[in-house]
């Protein structure tokens, strides 16, 4: 809790802690033959990998027949949503990438290395060679749109800090507007042509942004003093982590329309996303909890003892702290639940997963199940390895853990 | 065991009868006390951590509780401010009865200020929103308002060159300092402190002892649970020395110092003068 100012050296001198370096040969000895069992494991590992590695890579560059991922890419990508109307979808990506780098330049000035590696991917999927000329102008716009914001946000970093809050809280409505349209200035694309990546990533931001102050209601009402309020929040929150999302999604496709009047007609989509939202915010709450659980008591007495209310403690004090705590669970949340979205096809949406199977319907390319689940196995796993990725260097970035 | 000694003049009635405009005049003037504890009881379960205190203190006296470990002395300053409940007795601050009322609670705790042992600063915001939170949102003072009376009490502490630092930045001393400046910023009229040099480093001690020093010459009335004899001896009118959750015996420095009357107070005494 002390942190002590770092002590000042009268020489000047900061030396760095010494590193070990080793050859090539040495590492190898040091982590992977230091003693026969560890070379017997290393052998032993090194037959599995050939066995399993060897006749995957042949098939994958030899015998496997990627056409089926060329001519369908914009399917997976967005499903039917309308081909006129794609621009949409691009200006909701070139805005997150300006916010992005808005924040990067804010937030990360220092991790400049890292954030121009990812100013390289957008240019690399510019450069690949069976995109439409479509794409790859806007992937460099997105990159232009990215470096604009970062250079924005490093010139006057102290005036950009209220536009990007103002950008992140209106992203969420923005991205429904673009998406959705408003008549009469951008067409209505009803939601039954959404699909793909566009609806698994639709489905799954939804869940985490609309689940996300519903959970920190729950959490707040499992610690409530209030009878009734703690009651209904226990209930709600074992009950959904009791049982398995497929049959959230089914009650909620099923349920959903016995609690609505008859008039009001919701379609298959926004039902999947409220199931997912009910879903996902039993354990938002958890997690919310758990944040709110380590922040001392003394923090509260000395919020109460100067005077805040019951609520001012919790808005300014305690939330705060807990929810900065629980960024690395919340992002972990979002992970699986963007994988989790995969079972929203079990009910008849067309989402990444739900799109495989229509496209191997298509009689031209039955019987090619390896190529399509490996793509779409790729997509979620880049993705979702990215997310943790970058969720780790924000945890270093923002100290969480330390104090 | 031996009866307390502790004598109490004014009985809660008397603060509670007299008619509102008297009672804060009379506080004032000293002629009632500003806080009043009278037969105090408290039970954790079954362990009766008080066993019926009663304690009076006027407008502007620094009073200094001492005593073993786990006598009570904590559980008894966090009663004043309402941070724990009693189950009997009478507690009235500034003129206002301690009630299960939320409404007086928040009164009192506006006249209030407490310092912890382990400071307790908010470790998310920088010094000066730690200061200026509670007038901005309790007060509701304007921001500016609240900055100017900030950096004040930041150069009254001595270290209004850390504002815009956070609190993990700070050294112990530092923080304890901005923790007693965070306090003030409420103007309260009375200053609990329980134990708050405990956690420091010898070295930073006398930093932060130095300031409520100055506060205690300045005339607030402060109610401070401490072993630094120091302190005591040059600015308490009374000490209380408090074991197995009784005031065993109650008096000035010079006499406590010179001639307890007590044999627990004279063994204790004689275990941390060494
Ligand atoms: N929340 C609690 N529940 C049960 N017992 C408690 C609780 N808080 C304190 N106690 C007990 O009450 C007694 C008095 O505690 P208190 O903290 O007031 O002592 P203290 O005089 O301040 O001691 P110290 O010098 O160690 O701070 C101790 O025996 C302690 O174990
Ligand atoms: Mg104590």
């Amino acid at each position: 809790m002390m942190n002590r100012e770092p002590e000042q050296y009268s020489s000047g001198e900061v030396l760095a802690p010494p590193t070990e370096r080793y050859t090539v040969l040495g590492w190898l000895k040091k982590n992977l033959f230091s003693t026969w069992y560890y070379t017997l494991l290393t052998l032993v590992t090194l037959y599995i990998l050939y066995i399993v590695l060897k006749p995957t890579l042949i098939w994958v560059f030899t015998q496997a027949q990627w056409q089926v991922v060329v001519v369908n890419l914009r399917l997976f990508m967005v499903g039917q949503y309308p081909t006129d109307q794609i621009f949409r979808i691009w200006v909701a990506l070139h805005l997150l990438a300006f916010t992005a780098g808005l924040a990067w330049a804010i937030w990360l000035p220092r991790a400049r290395r890292i954030g121009a590696f990812l100013l390289f991917i957008p240019l690399a999927l510019a450069a690949l060679p069976f995109i439409s000329g479509f794409s790859r102008i806007n992937w460099i716009i997105f990159a232009v749109a990215a470096l604009i914001g970062w250079g924005l946000g490093t010139w006057k970093p102290k005036a950009m800090r209220r536009p990007l809050l103002v950008l992140l809280l209106a992203y969420f409505p923005i991205l429904i507007l673009l998406i959705l349209g408003i008549e009469p200035i951008l067409k209505i694309v009803k939601t039954n042509l959404w699909g793909g990546l566009l609806l698994t990533m639709l489905l799954a931001v939804v869940g985490i942004t609309v689940s996300f102050p519903l959970g920190i209601l729950l959490a707040l009402g499992r610690r409530s003093e209030l009878p009734i309020v703690k009651l209904f929040s226990i209930l709600y929150i074992e009950i959904i982590r009791g049982v398995p999302l497929v049959t959230v999604l089914f009650m909620a496709q099923l349920m959903l329309p016995l609690f609505l009047p008859p008039q009001i007609k919701i379609d298959n989509v926004l039902r999947a996303m409220a199931g997912i939202i009910l879903f996902s915010a039993a354990y938002m709450a958890e997690n919310v909890r758990g944040g709110l659980q380590a922040i001392p008591k003394g923090q509260s007495e000395a919020a109460w003892a100067l005077g805040l209310s019951g609520f001012q403690t919790t808005f300014f004090i305690i939330l705060p702290q807990a929810l900065r705590n629980v960024i690395p669970v919340l992002v972990n949340q979002f992970i699986s639940l963007f994988k989790d979205t995969s079972l929203v096809a079990i009910v008849g949406l067309l989402d990444l997963l739900g799109i495989a199977s229509t496209v191997l319907a298509q009689p031209e390319f039955i019987g090619k199940q390896r190529e399509v689940y490996l793509f779409i196995a790729l997509i979620y796993w880049v993705f979702s390895y990215a997310m943790s990725y970058a969720s780790r260097r924000l945890e270093v970035a923002l100290g969480v853990g330390e104090r | 065991m031996s009866e307390t000694v502790v004598e109490v003049k004014t009985t809660p009635e008397q603060i509670l009868e007299m008619p509102e405009e008297h009672r804060s005049e009379a506080i004032e003037k000293g002629e009632l006390p500003i806080v009043l504890a009278h037969e105090v009881h408290k039970w954790y379960g079954n362990f009766h951590v008080l066993r019926g205190i009663n304690m009076e203190v006027y407008k502007g006296e620094v009073i200094v509780i001492f005593g073993p470990s786990g006598s009570g002395k904590s559980t008894f300053i966090r009663t004043i401010n309402r941070l724990e409940e009693y189950q009997k007795g009478k507690i009235i601050v500034d003129g206002i009865e301690l009630s299960r009322d939320i409404r007086n609670i928040e009164k009192i705790r506006m006249e209030t200020g407490m310092v912890f042992q382990q400071f307790n600063l908010f470790p998310h915001l920088t010094v000066m929103q730690n200061v200026t939170l509670a007038p901005i949102q309790v007060r509701k003072w304007p921001k500016a308002k609240a900055e100017e009376v900030a950096m004040q009490l930041l150069k009254r502490v001595g270290i209004p060159e850390q504002a815009d630092k956070f609190p993990g930045q700070l050294s112990g001393g530092q923080q304890q300092r901005v923790a007693i400046a965070r306090a003030l910023a409420m103007q309260p009229k009375i200053m609990l402190f329980d134990e708050p040099t405990s956690a420091l480093d010898p070295e930073m001690i006398k930093e932060v002892l130095d300031v409520m020093i100055e506060l205690a010459e300045s005339g607030m009335t402060m109610l401070v649970v401490t072993h630094e004899m120091g302190f005591a001896r040059a600015v308490a009118n009374r000490m209380y020395f408090f074991d197995q959750g009784q005031i065993v015996e109650s008096g000035p420095p010079e006499q406590i110092f010179t001639n307890p009357q007590e044999d627990r107070t004279k063994l204790f005494l004689s275990q941390i003068l060494h």
